[in-house]
């Protein structure tokens, strides 16, 4: 594959840095009881959203999960009002009534990240349907976890997505793990996503979800296929969750041998490598770093400097009409 | 006025909606070429298109998340879930989704997803085919429901259902299919009381008797037949399920100072407990004796020849206003 260019490949780096300090963060806030709820963090995945997103256009759509804070802040959206959502505040990308797991920002084509398994692969059908209809070459991309493979949704929207030719790319993040139990003992084939593309005529494709140029150039083949009215892709990216699937699950029910090669090829060391052997001057790696971290800490103030929610919140936005109390 | 059945009510309202708006689009099982099992679709995917009346796969959950995604980008799509028991499948995307949205978003979206179910038995079919699924969405915020009882009804109320930007799950009583009602092409739904208005089908002024969707004509002819025995009853149909339209409803049950509720899903749990409750809160000075209840019972729907025995039929609902004038 073609290396990229170097102000692609900054960008990369630069997004998969801001995506794994944030989430870093995010744990860190968590721990201080100030996330409530729970949180799924997707650190040691970085490579897949970043990839994925600088292969996309502006006016695309994306579909992620609960696992999904990664994809929406590689798609551009500010850290500021995604940190603030995890916190529940009023100055959140909904007003803190999503929360960490049903990030939405239309303003970029982020039309939801979804907690029932499966969920949003059958509606990403839909805004594909919508493109069409309009006819413009709008894409929609839509991320799904090994464990989704599994479920009927997925089944329903590769064969509506085939069916109709919709310009759909499915990306199953495999991290080798359902919430907690292996995806090999609980799955009919090896490759929980490619072994089942053939089903529905489509072409198995695997790639290296750790490097993130493959992942870009797999991505983007993908997206041009599909632009040019090709058709879906489901695309299996191998991948590896550092931590556990939520909270502060230590994920001990991983071998130590598993957990020590995968940290080994943590994406983002890698592929500082990779930019250092190109001869990027390391300044430049170091100052993205900063800036990174920055961001991070500027976020994480103005977060927490936002308002509790006020109790209305919970009981507006019901219906149309604005209102709530129908049944009261 | 034309003389129409009440599915091809549905035919010309879903007509003049794809005529009226662009966006509006069919989805489901057998909609296009064959115009749906019960045909309330038929000749639309020929006059507008195969792209707007559109053939799906047999997977409701696939049906019902196309169309969430495409209410996302601004379409208005309706769709059809072949026969009540089929809606399961779908729940996911329903409950967990379709009705949540808005909320979670804090009104980023808006999804104005209309899903028709035929429902209710007296077809002779048996269980998945002729149930009452209305509760279980009743039971959900952010959903509208609602059950239309004749041809004229449910020419403008599945026009209302679709203008409406709350997603409506629509109930539409399979054995009045066939039944044949005056209705008036030509008017607008505007002129049309709202969608979340209930219908003094026949005014009385000793007992209200509360129903909707298949019961409206079983106990219109209750009414009719107790008039001839000096006994007065108001029937009116709710056609709104969520919201309720407490205020017709406690208007006549303040003047009668009795009320039954008929419905064919089962009672026990059923929107006839919510509704002799808030009565109960409402006009509890008013009342004569309780709120009674008319309805299938705490059983799977049964096969075709005992289903007589578990829809409530004329007898039953006249049984229950005559309890009613028992304390």
């Amino acid at each position: 594959m073609p290396e990229v260019p170097q102000s692609v490949a900054l960008e990369l780096y630069r997004k998969m840095t801001e995506i794994r300090l944030f989430e870093k963060r995010a744990y860190d806030l968590f721990m201080q009881n100030l996330v409530k709820g729970t949180t799924h963090l997707g650190t040691g995945q970085e490579a897949i959203a970043a990839g994925v997103s600088q292969a996309m256009n502006d006016d695309d759509y994306t579909f992620t999960t609960y696992r999904g804070h990664n994809h929406v802040l590689a798609r551009g959206t500010p850290m500021t009002p995604v940190m603030a959502e995890l916190l529940g505040r009023e100055n959140g990308l909904m007003h803190g009534k999503g929360g960490s797991m049903h990030l939405l920002d239309t303003s970029r084509g982020i039309l939801g990240a979804y907690a029932i398994i499966g969920a949003q692969l059958v509606i990403a059908n839909g805004s594909a349907f919508s493109a069409r209809y309009r006819g413009t070459r709008q894409v929609t991309v839509t991320f799904l976890g090994d464990g989704a493979t599994n479920i009927g949704a997925f089944h329903e929207a590769l064969n509506f997505a085939a069916v109709y030719k919709l310009p759909v790319i499915f990306i199953c993040e495999n991290n080798k793990y359902m919430e907690y139990t292996p995806i090999g003992a609980v799955t009919a084939v090896p490759r929980p996503a490619a072994d089942r593309a053939a089903s529905y005529g489509l072409e198995p494709v695997v790639v290296d979800g750790n490097d993130v140029e493959a992942v870009y150039h797999t991505a983007a083949a993908a997206i041009g296929k599909a632009r040019d009215g090709g058709g879906p892709s489901l695309i299996e990216a191998l991948t590896y969750r550092h931590g556990g699937h939520s909270r502060a699950d230590p994920g001990k029910y991983r071998p130590a041998e598993e957990v020590k090669e995968w940290l080994a090829k943590d994406p983002i060391p890698a592929y500082r490598a990779v930019l250092l052997s190109r001869g990027v001057d390391e300044a430049v790696l170091d100052g993205i770093d900063k800036s990174a971290r920055e961001a991070v800490d500027k976020a994480t103030e103005e977060a927490k400097a936002g308002p509790e929610p006020r109790i209305e919140l919970a009981e507006t936005n019901v219906w149309a009409d604005g209102g709530h109390a129908w049944r009261n | 006025m034309s003389t129409l059945t009440l599915s091809r009510g549905l035919n010309e309202g879903l007509r003049k909606a794809l005529e009226d708006d662009p966006k509006v689009l069919i989805m489901g099982e057998d909609v296009g070429k064959l115009g749906g099992v019960f045909r309330v679709t038929d000749g639309l995917q020929k006059d507008f298109g195969e792209h707007r009346v559109v053939d799906t796969p047999l997977a409701e959950s696939g049906i019902v998340g196309t169309a969430i995604g495409l209410a996302l980008r601004g379409y208005r799509p309706v769709c059809e879930i072949q026969f009540d028991g089929f809606v399961f499948p779908a729940t996911d995307q329903i409950v967990s989704q379709l009705a949540k949205m808005r909320y979670r978003s804090r009104g980023q979206v808006s999804l104005p997803v209309v899903i028709r179910i035929p429902f209710g038995g007296g077809i002779g079919a048996v269980e998945h085919h002729s149930e009452s699924p209305e509760v279980f969405f009743a039971h959900t915020a952010g959903l509208r429901v609602v059950a239309c009882a004749d041809a004229a009804e449910a020419f403008t109320m599945i026009q209302q259902a679709i203008a409406s930007d709350d997603p409506v799950i629509f109930f539409e009583p399979k054995r009045r299919y066939w039944d044949k009602a005056e209705v008036d092409t030509a008017a607008g739904p505007d002129s049309a009381p709202p969608l979340e208005a209930a219908r003094v089908v026949l005014p009385g002024d000793d007992v209200t008797l509360l129903t909707y969707g298949p019961l409206v004509r079983t106990c219109s002819e209750a009414a009719l037949a107790a008039r001839t025995e000096g006994r007065s009853i108001e029937v009116i149909d709710l056609r709104s399920l969520s919201p309720l339209d407490m205020d017709t409803i406690t208007g006549s049950v303040s003047r009668t100072g009795r009320c039954v509720v008929a419905h064919e899903a089962p009672v026990y749990a059923g929107l006839g407990a919510e509704i002799a409750a808030r009565i109960t809160e409402q006009c509890f000075y008013h009342l004569e004796a309780p709120v009674l209840r008319v309805g299938g019972f705490a059983t799977p729907y049964p096969p075709s020849r005992l289903e007589e025995h578990f829809l409530p039929d004329l007898d039953r609902v006249l049984d229950a206003v005559d309890r009613t004038f028992a304390y």
